[in-house]
């Protein structure tokens, strides 16, 4: 009696989290794999089983392969550069300057905005001619520039505000990273008299690394998730120059109402994520650490 | 035990009775769902309409949904459709209608139409916007809010390079000539005013289509499973418009938005524009300088495109949910609601009785400006609308976009756009 009431009292306690996950993670991930093996069901046609036909057509796919290309620069583009950004941020504010409290929240404010609403000012920033981008480099001799409607401009316009509305919230995860740094490195370093720069690179960049780490899987995360901006500005448009993968999914489960097709570029999404945090935390965790 | 059973027997009658009895007294509760794809405050104007109508109609009352965009109103219909709670009446775009029938979300108006007075409502729709509501000689959908694009000029630029300021181009050459003309290069090479801008981000197949309609040419068939994308009319059509910007230079470069169009044009960068017939009454507001409007100049013949939504009566509801959204749409789309709803939004009205009503004749004798899409009617061709039409549509609107920025040639664009287009309706071809 004793027993069992051992064993039932914390899969009770587990159940409502357990209830929840699955029904809204675990049973829809299963379905979206099982999904991607069948064909559309549409009113007047059920669903078909097609094996691998849906991966064999991506192969075959423009768009698909246009999505993937993009993303793939998206993120080599964004995720390095808002890492850099974000560090040298955190560093600005964390040291003694005036005006600190107004820089810490200057910085942190494109994080706190929402991203349809930051997309439609960027709108308007990298309109041709009038916009702000375009006036400002129009003082210095620079032509109007159509940003948004040329295919070898537009990703990277879009990279520029990722990065831009990303690296003020990485920038809190380092600056709670540097106060934990012991203040008698920096002393017994000014002691030896090491110049600013030996100091980051050998004392506080390996003493960031495991933030560094946890702030790339993140970063590397959200390049494939957040697509607000792509639909607001671009709708992946000049050509598909700047679709991005999830952009792909989602117009095809819910404007070309492809569900079955949609599932399958689920699959490759979901895979291309796992692959990417398994070399991030099964090779890159063991190196990170300062021993 | 007996009068246990007989208690519960009883009892259950008593509440089917009372049930009966409420839905007797209640009125028909349906459901509206409705989007928003131009300016003002359209969801006020609804909101009046509905109130007139219930007042004549005391036995239905209309919940309205305000949905969003037409492609987030189609994505919350089905969806809500396959939960099984679809809304009854939805308005969403004409060319979606091929879609909606293949989910089996829709019902033909045919079974309502019963006494001669709804046959003469069915029957007073133009037949070019039908034309997008038919299907298998069934009518699926009714017009309801239904645009054009229009051709609008600034007549200071006009004055200033020494053209005639009451006359706008009337075909191809004079729109390149006029345009040769008005646009403005500074010392530096830099353009402050291109002659001609044709929008070409979304849907940008629309503006094709009017150049393919003058040029004699078709895009699709009648039947959604055919296009005719690389036909020689409509490469031709899309070399014109790809002309403009890089052979004769009096065009943006690259993709235009739909909403920076208007906005050049207030702001003297670009002296003639194309845009949909929805913005005649921002244009009005909006232009600090005075403005011609006219029907799109011809080539081969006058040629307009048509786009715009239909609204649509949902299946898996109750026959007098349906029968109530029914009376609901014939009422809305009777002349004087229609004539209302066009003054209030700038759509076209969709029927001839309409542009006969007092209402209408007045606003028309205000503002001359609103008759010119009346004007073009005569001309219009159906919009293009296939079989999974959103990913046909995105196709053709690829295709247009890697032309314009010079990605690949025209012909070479729209022969890819062909194949891709025959590979997705193959399947639906007998």
């Amino acid at each position: 009696m004793k027993k069992t009431n051992n064993m039932v009292v914390p899969w009770l306690l587990l159940l409502p989290a357990t209830v929840l996950l699955a029904a809204f993670t675990h049973i829809p991930a299963v379905m979206t794999f099982i999904n991607s093996f069948y064909r559309t069901p549409r009113g007047n046609r059920p669903a078909r089983f097609v094996g691998m036909d849906h991966y064999a057509d991506m192969l075959g796919d423009p768009v698909f392969m246009a999505a993937l290309k993009n993303n793939a620069i998206y993120a080599l583009g964004t995720v390095p550069a808002a890492i850099a950004l974000s560090m040298l941020m955190a560093i600005i504010v964390n040291s003694a300057i005036r005006g600190r409290a107004l820089m810490r929240m200057s910085f942190f404010l494109p994080t706190v905005l929402p991203m349809i609403a930051v997309a439609n000012i960027w709108l308007f920033f990298y309109t041709p001619g009038y916009g702000l981008i375009d006036q400002f480099l129009g003082l210095f001799g620079f032509h109007e520039r159509n940003w948004l409607g040329d295919p070898d401009t537009v990703l990277g316009s879009l990279m520029v505000l990722a990065i831009w509305k990303e690296a003020g919230f990485f920038m809190i995860f380092y600056l709670a990273a540097l106060q934990q740094i012991s203040p008698t490195l920096s002393e017994a370093a000014a002691l030896e008299g090491t110049s600013r720069w030996y100091f980051f690179r050998r004392v506080t960049f390996p003493l960031l690394m495991p933030t560094t780490l946890f702030v790339m899987i993140n970063a590397i995360i959200n390049s494939f998730r957040l697509i607000d901006h792509v639909i607001v500005m671009t709708r992946g448009g000049p050509d598909n120059a700047s679709t991005l993968l999830l952009y792909y999914v989602y117009n095809v489960a819910f404007r070309f109402w492809d569900t079955a097709y949609a599932s399958a570029l689920t699959v490759v999404l979901l895979a291309v994520l796992a692959l990417l945090a398994f070399v991030q935390f099964g090779v890159l965790d063991r190196k990170v650490h300062y021993k | 035990m007996n009068s246990w059973t007989g208690w519960i027997k009883g009892a259950l009658a008593g509440v089917a009775m009372l049930g009966a009895g409420a839905a007797q007294a209640a009125p028909v509760e349906i459901n509206f769902y409705y989007p928003v794809a131009i300016g003002g405050p359209v969801a006020k104007i609804v909101e009046d309409l509905i109130t007139r109508f219930e007042a004549d109609h005391p036995d239905i009352k209309v919940k309205p949904v305000y949905s969003g965009t037409y492609p987030e109103t189609i994505s919350k219909a089905l969806t809500a459709y396959r939960a099984g709670q679809p809304p009854e009446v939805a308005v969403m775009l004409s060319t979606d209608m091929y879609t909606l029938i293949d989910e089996d979300a829709i019902v033909p108006f045919d079974d309502f139409v019963k006494t001669d007075e709804d046959k003469a409502w069915l029957e007073g729709f133009f037949p070019v916007f039908m034309v997008n509501s038919e299907h298998d000689s069934k009518t699926w959908g009714v017009p309801f809010q239904r645009g054009t694009t229009l051709f609008f000029w600034n007549k200071d630029a006009f004055k200033e390079v020494g053209l005639d300021p009451e006359k706008g181009p009337q075909n191809w050459d004079e729109v390149v000539e006029f345009a040769t003309k008005l646009t403005k290069r500074e010392a530096d090479g830099n353009v402050s005013r291109w002659g001609m801008q044709v929008p070409s981000s979304l849907t940008s197949y629309w503006l094709l289509q009017g150049y393919v309609a003058q040029n004699d040419g078709k895009i699709a068939d009648e039947t959604g499973t055919q296009t005719h994308f690389d036909s020689p009319e409509v490469v031709e059509a899309l070399q014109y418009w790809v002309d403009l910007a890089h052979k004769h230079k009096v065009m943006k470069p690259g993709v235009i938005e739909w909403a920076t169009n208007p906005k050049d044009f207030f702001e003297g960068r670009a002296a003639m524009i194309t845009t949909t017939s929805g913005n005649l009454t921002n244009i009005k507001t909006n232009a600090p300088f005075p403005f011609g409007v006219q029907i799109l100049p011809e080539h081969k013949k006058r040629g307009a495109p048509t786009s715009g939504g239909n609204a649509y009566i949902f299946n898996g509801v109750a026959p007098e949910k349906q029968e109530a959204a029914f009376q609901f749409v014939k009422w809305l789309s009777s002349p004087e609601q229609a004539a209302e709803w066009s003054i209030k939004t700038g759509y076209i009205a969709a029927r001839e009785d309409a542009w006969a009503t007092e209402a209408m004749k007045a606003y028309v004798a205000e503002f001359p400006g609103a008759l010119v899409p009346h004007e073009q009617i005569p001309y219009m061709v159906p919009e293009l609308s296939t079989h999974e039409n959103q990913r046909i549509s995105r196709v053709i609107d690829d295709a247009i976009e890697a032309s314009l920025t010079a990605k690949k040639q025209p012909a070479q664009a729209l022969s890819d756009a062909q194949k891709e287009a025959d590979r997705i309706l193959e399947d639906y071809r007998d």
